[in-house]
């Protein structure tokens, strides 16, 4: 028995989320006194042995090019079959996009209880129990797996990355890959932009900024923090900005270091996303806005006036640090 | 061309989230009950507009639920679907539910299935990629967009790092999200329709379940706001540096 993480790419990229993911499937290892593999699909010409500097022993990269696109079911049985072959009885992905689209499938082929969305590492003192959040991040559950096999899928930004010494081996594993039935016709990627759920810092506005001709102060701000953009649900639903930045119950939960909350009321729906945040600092013009209950930090002003301010500030504060 | 969506009770995205019984319940005492938005508002609302297109499409409502699911699936009849099947279990988890709407499919024997990319109490997104792999078929998740020519589907989907648009063949199983379609609310017309469409109940098949809810936990409670003059952002500056460390 070992712990397999799936690692997951992007262009060639292994993302944030899936260093996250090392970090936890080796401390699941130790927990369980076993060994932490991973596995990488698809082309990749990094330096593999590098991650052992995560805790990883063994990197097994399957480098077949029907791999290089997102076909859940082919994924799910090449990364079935890995984990047979490799006897791992802890899988571990991300809960991101491709977590969300694999390891669902993968749990049917393996015959394995899942738990996604996980917050915590496993406590396995008396069973295998996962904290995961639930009520969109209203509220956590503690869930007990029955099965054999276990597969987990991990909340991005909720698993610190830690770094050492150490060469992990890179192999190869015999597994024949069946052709995709999902034929891509384009790839729109949001390179250059922060990816919303792993970002450390998300800047978000409300309907506060009263239309999308103002929303330069959103982006001037996230620009010197290197801070991701979010909206609250009205302003997506008015087309001030994409669905894809729409955070809330209904929309992507985030768990940043730092969520800046500009003109946005707080409604349960647009906190149930936000919740999770370590810091939250809102900047509102009414000050029984309930999201100042919500928050760590609060400023009561008007947006248009505080929010280059604070820009500025910032950029000081970046020039002198 | 047959359409099973599967519809999911939850409670409404305002109700006060609190638990009994030790923390193993949920307290649902007053909660109003809803269709999980992503059943509801993308799924659905897409089926129904395929169906208006061509009108030899039928739409089948899955639900897993005790009886008390039937206001919420008689709600979603009343949008547009032509007969809703509630399997007779409660509490079980998304293995145990996955199997018994894979019997359903089975035996129905569906072009298209579509899910919610997640409900919104238990936050699983697990259900639609069950359901595929139980029945062999692709599955397209985290749907943004999703038009069909012939027996071909065209999907926009989220992925890793952005958007990708590609063509799969039917049988598929679909989750849908916001931007497959816009919300409707059901009209009278519907209502009343909706309470003479078949409502079949069926008795589950044998699965035992892989995972358990053991207890639920609340967050802890926020220390309070420390309110910053807004004629002297640089303190907040320095207490997000200093204090929070977070910059």
């Amino acid at each position: 028995m070992s712990v397999l993480i799936f690692i997951d790419q992007a262009d060639g990229q292994i993302k944030k989320s899936s260093f996250e993911v090392m970090t936890y499937g080796v401390d699941v290892a130790k927990q369980l006194g076993t060994t932490a593999e991973a596995l990488l699909l698809g082309k990749n010409t990094e330096d593999l042995s590098t991650l052992g500097k995560y805790g990883i022993s063994k990197v097994y990269h399957v480098a077949d090019d029907n791999l290089n696109n997102l076909d859940a079911q082919v994924y799910a049985q090449v990364i079935a079959d890995a984990a047979t072959q490799t006897n791992a009885s802890v899988v571990i992905f991300s809960h991101n996009q491709t977590g969300k689209a694999v390891a669902s499938r993968v749990a049917i082929k393996l015959k394995a209880g899942l738990v996604t969305g996980a917050c915590a590492l496993p406590n396995t003192t008396n069973g295998f129990v996962v904290k995961k959040t639930v009520f969109s991040g209203k509220a956590f559950a503690n869930v007990s797996i029955s099965s054999a096999i276990k597969v987990i899928s991990v909340n991005p930004n909720s698993h610190t990355t830690t770094i050492g010494d150490g060469i992990a081996e890179v192999a190869t594993l015999n597994i024949s890959v069946p052709a995709p039935k999902v034929k891509v016709i384009s790839v729109n990627k949001i390179s250059g932009d922060i990816s919303l759920s792993e970002a450390d810092i998300v800047v978000s506005g409300g309907r506060g900024l009263k239309g999308p001709e103002n929303w330069g102060i959103i982006t001037d701000l996230a620009k010197v923090l290197g801070a991701a953009t979010a909206c609250s649900r009205p302003v997506s639903d008015s087309g001030w900005r994409p669905h894809h930045e729409h955070v809330g119950q209904t929309g992507i939960q985030v768990a940043p270091n730092l969520y800046i909350a500009i003109g946005i009321s707080g409604a349960i729906q647009h906190l149930a996303g936000v919740n999770r945040s370590k810091v939250i600092v809102v900047i509102n013009k009414d000050p029984e806005a309930p999201f100042f209950k919500a928050a760590d930090y609060g400023i009561v002003g008007d947006a248009f006036e505080v929010v280059p301010k604070l820009t500025e500030e910032i950029k000081k504060f970046k020039a002198g640090a | 061309m047959k359409i099973l969506v599967c519809v999911s009770k939850t409670p409404d995205t305002t109700a006060k989230v609190a638990f009994k019984d030790g923390n193993t319940k949920f307290e649902d005492a007053g909660v109003q009950w809803i269709i999980n938005p992503y059943d509801e508002w993308y799924s659905l609302v897409r089926a129904i507009e395929l169906k208006e297109k061509d009108a030899a499409t039928v739409i089948h409502l899955v639900t897993v639920g005790a009886a008390d699911a039937e206001p919420v699936i008689r709600k979603a009849l009343a949008l547009g679907g032509d007969e809703a099947i509630r399997i007779n279990a409660d509490n079980h988890d998304s293995f145990y539910i996955a199997s018994q709407i894979a019997q359903i499919a089975i035996e129905g024997g569906y072009d298209l299935i579509f899910t919610g990319k997640e409900t919104i109490d238990y936050n699983g997104s697990s259900i639609g990629g069950m359901v595929a792999e139980l029945l062999n078929m692709p599955y397209a998740s985290l749907v943004l967009k999703f038009d069909l020519n012939g027996n071909t589907a065209t999907i926009t989907r989220e992925i890793e790092g952005g958007e990708e648009v590609s063509e799969i063949a039917l049988p598929l199983v679909v989750s849908s999200q916001q931007g497959m379609a816009e919300p409707r609310i059901p009209n009278m017309r519907g209502i009343m329709a909706a309470r003479s469409k078949p409502l079949k109940v069926v008795e589950p098949i044998a699965v035992d379940a892989l995972t358990s809810i053991e207890s639920f936990e609340l967050p802890p409670a926020k220390a309070g706001v420390k309110l910053i003059d807004a004629d002297n952002v640089a303190e907040l500056v320095r207490l997000l540096h200093e204090e929070a460390r977070v910059i």
